[in-house]
């Protein structure tokens, strides 16, 4: 249940952001989660409904994009998109050498008033 | 729906003269303070949209805690320490490992230990007894260890008088993956008695290991396990780690992994002395 934690820190960043753009509340918070980033979008739903009650995101509508895992094959030098971290280049065959998306873990924007 | 403006009124689109009047009443009202007695079956009525914007944030969640492990680190580096952060499901042997490595490398490395776990300190009790400084931080509901916390365990260990810190995080192969100590080596242990395919399951903190231990050896022949199938399911999770075969109660390949952290060791205080 570290997606408690991560929430915290979530709800931490949008008041300072919020606070800093003059709003009282917060309405949506947009959040980009790669599907390397080992985090349960429903566990991570569960802990902000507990933790916005009574701040100023209170009632908000959280939104969670999914960013898709792109690894990078070096032998064919080429980019492909893949399922899971034992995914192998389509073309070769061989394991991806690098992770080039997949471990995104931020707040994107706000909607505030 | 309107296909002309997508607002929602039903039938809109099917009378054209009625649509372009619903536009011009929709603007007029808005522009002369919410004159809507003309539009009262329009679906946004009294909805404050027009005060809402949007605030651009694009920050990472955990770029806090990153700021404060790089600050670790700098700080291990200036104290000369090598660092490890040991993960593992629980009972997978990292306790008994550090207790192995503290008494045979008496006299060779100088080990200091802080070790997370969600309640009591008995791990930090057995490092003690077996003559190891250790910081237990009990971290109650967190599961995981962050560099927040790791940065306030190390100030009461003794830095200056110790060549490794190893930091055993608590016991979970999910959670921990995600936070950045402020170590130089990631170790991920897996004990024998998982069975071989830990790595399929969870290949995201294999992914990021420098070394992967396979533990517990000296109990393969007693529950079948399938060494070459593990070895397998190490090597496509984790192709860029080094692989070692350890068993801290017979001491078997143990030395093979003094050697290697040993030599790690003196290659990382070189390159910062």
């Amino acid at each position: 249940m570290h997606e408690l934690s991560l929430m915290e820190q979530t709800l931490a960043i949008a008041v300072t952001h919020a606070q800093r753009a003059g709003a009282q509340r917060i309405h949506l918070l947009t959040m980009r989660i790669g599907a390397l980033s080992g985090v349960v979008p429903d566990a991570l739903r569960f802990a902000f409904e507990v933790l916005s009650r009574g701040t100023m995101a209170d009632g908000a509508e959280l939104r969670i994009e999914p960013v898709p895992i792109i690894a990078y094959c070096s032998a064919c030098v080429r980019e492909f998109e893949t399922a899971d971290l034992l995914g192998a280049c389509p073309r070769c065959g061989e394991p991806a050498t690098q992770v080039r998306q997949g471990r995104e873990l931020e707040l994107g924007s706000l909607e505030v008033s | 729906m309107c296909e002309h403006c997508g607002c929602g009124v039903p039938g809109a689109a099917s009378d054209h003269g009625a649509h372009h009047a619903h536009v011009h009443d929709h603007n007029h009202a808005h522009a002369h303070g919410h004159d809507h007695d003309r539009d009262e079956a329009h679906a946004h009525q009294g909805q404050p949209e027009a005060e809402r914007r949007t605030v651009l944030v694009r920050e990472g969640i955990l770029a806090k805690n990153d700021r404060i492990a790089e600050r670790n680190r700098g700080y291990f580096e200036a104290k000369g320490l090598f660092v490890l952060n040991l993960l593992s499901s629980p009972g997978s042997g990292k306790t008994t490992l550090i207790e192995r490595m503290a008494a045979d490398l008496k006299g060779r490395l100088r080990i200091g230990v802080v070790v997370g776990d969600l309640a009591t300190d008995n791990d930090a009790h057995r490092l003690e007894a077996a003559g190891v400084p250790a910081i237990q931080v009990t971290t109650g509901t967190v599961c995981h260890l962050d560099a927040e916390m790791v940065a306030g365990a190390v100030t009461r260990l003794p830095l200056g008088a110790l060549d490794l810190l190893i930091i055993e995080n608590v016991g979970n192969l999910v959670c921990p993956a995600a936070f950045d100590l402020g170590e130089y080596w990631r170790v991920v242990l897996m004990s024998v008695t998982e069975g071989e395919d830990k790595p399929l399951k969870y290949p995201t903190i294999f992914r990021d290991a420098t070394a992967v231990l396979l533990t517990k050896t000296d109990l393969a022949a007693a529950t079948g396990f399938a060494r070459e199938t593990a070895l397998h399911n190490i090597r496509r999770a984790a192709p860029a780690a080094r692989v070692l075969e350890v068993s801290a109660r017979t001491g078997q390949g143990m030395e093979a992994w003094y050697e290697t952290l040993q030599a790690a060791q003196a290659a990382h205080a070189a390159a910062h002395r």
